[in-house]
């Protein structure tokens, strides 16, 4: 085959090999209170999956001689009512915590996203009747809904998961349909359709890669809102059982003591504050790196 | 020339976009290309011209089926395609490929070179990793690029070198027709010839037909047969380049002649220059379409649309009164 000799471009070809790890990496360090969040979330993962075993003492059993003690060098958080140690039980219940919003915004993002690459591709009757579906969803307030799907399955950890999932899904579907509209339009999409590319290759080579980066962004920012619809459940008695280390739960125990000991109530709700607050701003760092709309 | 059989036939097509311009209003639609016939010869290049919004670059959407006429039919290669489904038009879309205005976009930013070029291997062939890779690198090196050039991105490179990697996805499944909507009007001018050169070199080597869509009457002159001119959605001349460039007929046609710009100061030369804009293809001018503008209008112009039709030479169309 005859090679056609001649590359006279004048133009600077940039040689250097810049992955995009390490571009991103260069960026995350500058979003220094993001940064310092994502060390904390760091923190809580590993607190989390060794809970059981830094916990000073045993999370469940009662002690009934150290009942609502105040943080002391014994016990660093107090005790609760039946004298169980409350750091321990904030250790314990972390994972709890981290598991139950996680799993349901993995949930509803994997569903939403489907749903919104659907609704944004093949638009029509489908998208029509997802997002009618989302507009009804959007209608009740998120807790409301939470609090009726749980009414509908019954209380406990995992139809507190189902029920943050499910409203979860059309905020997801909503982002990813829009996303999906944009890069329908990008010149290279036109040219993979030229090419003969199937509908299904379309949607997952070029159009949901597009969609990656703000996934990301909502997922973090979603995660804080969970975390908080997950503890009010528990402390309106649909989440965990009562006697777990769920944050919320331990809220809602803790009540009664309000105004004799504040602490059994403050710290947890100190955890709660804390964390939400971490994926917020990790959220936010998040999407000052990866969305292009709002460079600088 | 040898004479050869037509690989491209479009019989009177027609495509309106509707606009939706409000709630209350009602509902208008523009007129994008409208009763467009022309056939391309194999191994011959047509070129569509015309100024921005005539319908030229729908034009090449319909024959590549990116986009499905209203009216009209389209034959590529004997096969008519224009009302054909997804599954009978991926086996057609093997041999028909397009080449984009905008090298930026029309390369996925997140795929690597290899994998860009690839992409039409992978949708139509079962051909091995390996095999695919040698087919790549041989690409490549086809239209002036290095085999390393593959493990890059697309960002990485200069818009001419995006340009014949776009070149090189287009050729990489051997088609018989390439579609090249603008390919050089986003290039700097002395880019703009090194592909140009490259898409002859090419069309020799692998006997490719064009349909070539510029807005640059000097870009076509340099790599045309032949040449349709377009204004409105309507197709106003057509024929040979030569006759084109040395006998245009249609006032149109002879208004964009007169403002390629010649190279030499101190030329003389009678410049037509157009009063007015074009007018709305929403609401295009009865009769001929060009009577708005035209400096030689008469009054059967403006009520009777003129039809395209042989000029005194052979092979030579335009749709004038005069």
């Amino acid at each position: 085959m005859e090679v056609v000799k001649e590359i006279g471009h004048s133009a600077v070809v940039p040689t250097e090999k810049k992955s995009r790890a390490r571009e991103f990496w260069k960026k995350w360090k500058k979003q220094k209170t993001a940064f310092w969040a994502g060390f904390f979330i760091l923190f809580l993962f590993v607190i989390a999956l060794f809970g059981p075993w830094i916990a000073p003492y045993d999370p469940y059993e009662p002690n009934y001689d150290v009942t609502l003690q105040t943080p002391s060098m014994e016990y660093w958080a107090g005790t609760d009512e039946y004298g169980r140690d409350i750091l321990s039980r904030i250790i314990v219940g972390t994972g709890i915590s981290l598991g139950v919003s996680f799993s349901s915004v993995l949930v509803g993002a994997v569903v939403g996203t489907i749903l919104g690459l659907i609704s944004g591709y093949y638009g029509g009757w489908m998208d029509r009747l997802i997002m009618r579906w989302s507009d009804v969803m959007f209608a009740f307030p998120d807790l409301l809904l939470a609090i009726a799907i749980v009414a509908i399955l019954g209380p406990g950890l995992t139809n507190v998961v189902v029920a943050v999932a499910v409203f979860s899904i059309p905020s997801f579907a909503r982002l990813i349909r829009g996303n999906t509209l944009a890069a329908k339009e990008a010149v290279f999409v036109e040219a993979a359709r030229s090419m003969g590319a199937k509908s299904s290759r379309i949607i997952f080579r070029h159009i949901f890669p597009e969609t990656v980066s703000s996934m990301i962004v909502f997922f973090s920012m979603r995660i804080g809102t969970s975390i908080l619809a997950a503890s009010s459940l528990s402390f309106l008695g649909l989440g965990a059982a009562p006697e777990s280390p769920d944050w919320g739960a331990m809220l809602s125990m803790g009540r009664d003591y309000l105004a004799t000991s504040p602490h059994v109530v403050i710290i947890p709700g100190i955890a709660i504050f804390l964390t939400v607050l971490a994926f917020n701003l990790v959220g936010d760092g998040l999407r000052d790196i990866l969305d292009p709309k709002t460079k600088n | 020339m040898v004479m050869s059989k037509s690989l491209v036939v479009v019989d009177g097509i027609k495509k309106t976009f509707p606009i939706d311009s409000g709630l209350l209003s009602s509902k208008k639609s523009v007129k994008a290309v409208n009763h467009v016939s022309f056939d391309i010869k194999e191994g011959e290049t047509f070129s569509l011209v015309g100024e921005s919004g005539c319908g030229k670059s729908t034009t090449g959407r319909l024959v590549t089926r990116l986009l499905m006429p209203d009216e009209g039919k389209i034959w590529i290669n004997g096969e008519e395609i224009s009302k054909m489904n997804e599954t009978k038009l991926r086996e057609v879309r093997k041999q028909v490929q397009m080449v984009f205005q905008d090298p930026y976009a029309s390369l996925n930013p997140r795929m690597k070179i290899r994998d860009v070029v690839a992409e039409p291997l992978l949708i139509h062939t079962k051909l091995s990793a390996q095999e695919r890779d040698r087919i790549v690198a041989e690409m490549l090196e086809v239209v002036g690029l290095s085999s390393y050039h593959a493990e890059k991105f697309a960002h990485e490179f200069s818009g001419g070198q995006r340009q014949r990697i776009g070149i090189a996805r287009a050729l990489i499944l051997k088609p018989k027709l390439i579609v090249a909507d603008e390919p050089v009007s986003a290039l700097d001018v002395s880019i703009q010839s090194q592909i140009l050169n490259l898409l002859k070199d090419l069309q020799e080597e692998f006997h490719l037909t064009y349909l070539f869509i510029s807005h640059d009457l000097s870009v076509v002159e340099h790599i045309s047969d032949k040449i349709g001119v377009m204004y409105l959605g309507s197709l106003v001349e057509s024929g040979p380049k030569e006759m084109i460039f040395a006998n245009p007929r249609h006032p149109y046609t002879k208004a964009l002649l007169s403002s390629v710009p010649i190279p030499d100061p101190r030329a003389k030369r009678e410049r037509i220059i157009l009063q007015g804009d074009v007018p709305s293809p929403v609401n295009p001018p009865s009769g001929c379409l060009f009577h708005t503008r035209c400096p030689f209008v008469m009054d059967i112009c403006k009520s009777t649309p003129p039809a395209l039709r042989e000029a005194a030479d052979r092979d030579h169309f335009v749709a004038c009164h005069l």
